[in-house]
């Protein structure tokens, strides 16, 4: 297939215009009921956060104090900074459906009793900021009711997805993580009252009011009611965004939906909810998606991007790729991210290039156990939990790599050299190990 | 507009005493100049009342600020795992050749910023590329000198 631009692909089969949205049934209907009454509708339909932290919707709305019980403003903040490798579905919804986005902030700002609105979205998302910037203009004056609505937009930094370095990112200063608590709801932006939500939370917001929470319920599976938009990527036929009821088995998503695998070649693993969750290897698919299956498997939906690998993929060379990300990534804060993601790289391209010994392994689990749990937020955490699940699940790979003096695949590996940002300045491997 | 009457329209989105703006008027500030130089710096600094180390310590925290020049077209390939496994570092070696430049570097005739990127987002329709801003999609090696060409004429 030849490059297109997104839109031909994306925009097809958006409704980007308002009249063709049909006006903002759900939001008059969560009008005409109390804030109260709306976030126990949210709290009826177990809605749960899209984003990946998976929080019951309806009962962080509830932590919001009452403006009697604390004078301040009360702010949403939706977070739409969408980086987490192998997710794509914020991307899509804000350029299919920006006024269902829009309603469901505006029913959202009514439950929480807020004017204030700040979308803070991507900076590399130019295409879905100039739709929304688009369907904003769109809304009549009297339907946004005297909410304010502010896109904010990111410039880089995929920490501000993280709620906390995100509200900081938002009050103008370097994205690194506050200590919890306060959690947002009490001292969030501007030290007020704040509910942060994930875009394809607030999306689904609106049919929730407008078919009733009970309703919303039914579908789904017990503990993950409801549909999710799951993000297949990788070594498939057929990637792309696909909204499924919570439950279906992980291989119909990937023999299914994905059209199977691409080139003829046999799946090896598959990252189920983007790079922070622990792979799965090929014999571990027959699982719902949903929150309780896959915890049983001890890994989870996260944000759903589900990143299916062929058997030419070596997982050292997985580890080196998503460990340098997290190296990149690491806002520097915590010393056990900030050093810790740097060694795991370094001691994972000592194995790729056959220098390491028997020990380096261990050292390797050694310094996942040593960031783990160690810092204010779960970057670090995220890097520590997925290598170590590599060498759990595939450990005769990395014994392979010391033994035969290096990678097995020979050069012929679907991650051999890829150059990533953390190491193009220097355009040569990146940090050696200590001595 | 000018450059300080755009940042006090940023700064009015916001509540009184915020830095909120700081961002919003680094990216204007860049649009214009292309970079952020210590001079524009300085620039978006008084028109945000703050000093300039405040906000060059903003800038530098961010990939898409650019303290240092760069060229007329910036071309960032996305080369996270999604587009990797689908062949980016091939995609990218392309658009290495064709303008002239190893990634992280500018090429001699200024045209051309070529680098690497963490995932843009995009994962399902790899190789992404984000070129001046905008993306595209299932990017393959043979592509490339097409679009350079395309670049090179505008």
């Amino acid at each position: 297939m030849a490059s297109k631009q997104i839109d031909e692909i994306v925009l097809a089969n958006a409704t980007t215009s308002y009249a063709a949205y049909g006006g903002y049934k759900a939001l008059e209907k969560a009008r005409a009921m109390t804030p109260a009454e709306v976030t126990e509708e949210l709290m009826t339909s177990e809605l749960r956060g899209r984003g990946g932290a998976f929080f019951p919707t309806g009962r962080k709305w509830s932590f919001v104090p009452s403006k009697e019980q604390l004078p301040k403003p009360h702010y949403l903040v939706v977070n739409a900074d969408e980086s987490e490798p192998g997710s794509f579905k914020d991307n899509e919804i804000l350029s299919r459906v920006p006024h269902r986005f829009i309603e469901g902030c505006l029913i959202t700002a009514h439950a929480v009793d807020c004017s204030h609105v700040f979308v803070y979205i991507r900076g590399e998302y130019s295409g879905p900021y100039e739709i929304l910037v688009n369907a904003l203009e769109e809304v009549p004056r009297e339907v946004l009711g005297g909410v304010t609505l502010v896109v904010h937009r990111g410039a880089g930094a995929y920490i501000c997805g993280e709620e906390t370095a995100l509200l900081e990112s938002l009050e103008g200063k370097r994205g690194q993580p506050r200590s919890k608590p306060p959690f947002p709801a009490i001292s969030g932006l501007y030290a007020a009252p704040t509910v942060v939500n994930n875009v394809e939370t607030i999306t689904t917001v609106a049919p929730i009011i407008a078919m009733g929470g009970a309703e919303y319920a039914k579908l789904g599976v017990p503990d993950t009611r409801g549909t999710r938009v799951v993000s297949v990527s990788g070594n498939v036929v057929n990637g792309g965004n696909y909204e499924i009821d919570a439950g279906m088995s992980l291989r119909d998503i990937i023999y299914d939906l994905g059209g199977g695998m691409a080139d003829g070649r046999e799946l090896k693993a598959v990252v189920p909810g983007g790079s922070s969750t622990v792979i799965l290897t090929k014999d571990e698919i027959d699982v719902g998606y949903d929150f309780d299956s896959l915890a049983q498997v001890r890994t989870a939906m996260g944000s759903a991007g589900i990143v299916v690998l062929d058997d030419r993929c070596c997982i050292v060379q997985l580890g080196i790729r998503f460990s340098e990300f997290y190296e990149h990534e690491s806002c520097g804060k915590c010393t056990p991210c900030r050093e810790g993601t740097r060694w795991l790289t370094a001691i994972l391209r000592k194995l790729e290039d056959g220098r390491a010994t028997q020990s380096d392994l261990d050292l390797l689990l050694d310094v996942c156990d040593r960031i783990n749990g160690k810092c204010l937020c779960p970057l670090g955490d995220s890097d520590a939990i997925i290598v170590a699940s590599y060498v759990a699940k595939f450990r005769d790979e990395f014994q392979a790599h010391i033994d035969e003096g290096g990678c097995p695949f020979g050069g012929h590996s679907s991650l051999d050299h890829v150059l990533a940002p953390v190491a193009m300045h220097t355009h040569s491997p990146v940090t050696q190990v200590p001595a | 507009m000018t450059l300080y009457e755009l940042i006090q329209a940023e700064r009015a989105k916001y509540p009184v005493d915020s830095q909120s703006a700081v961002m919003p008027a680094l990216r204007l500030a860049q649009e214009e100049h292309g970079w952020l130089s210590p001079e524009v710096i300085r620039e978006v600094a008084e028109a945000l009342e703050e000093t300039p180390a405040y906000v060059k310590s903003i800038a530098s925290f961010y990939d898409q600020f650019h303290l240092a020049p760069v060229g007329e077209h910036l071309i960032e390939v996305c080369t996270n795992v999604s587009c990797a496994v689908v062949g980016a570092q091939q995609v990218l070696e392309a658009f290495e050749n064709e303008c002239g430049c190893h990634a992280g570097e500018t090429s001699d005739d200024g045209k051309f910023t070529v680098r690497t990127i963490e995932c843009l987002g995009g994962c399902g329709w790899g190789t992404i590329v984000s070129i001046d801003h905008h993306y595209r999609t299932y990017v393959k090696p043979d592509d490339v000198p097409q679009i350079v060409e395309e670049l090179r004429g505008e």
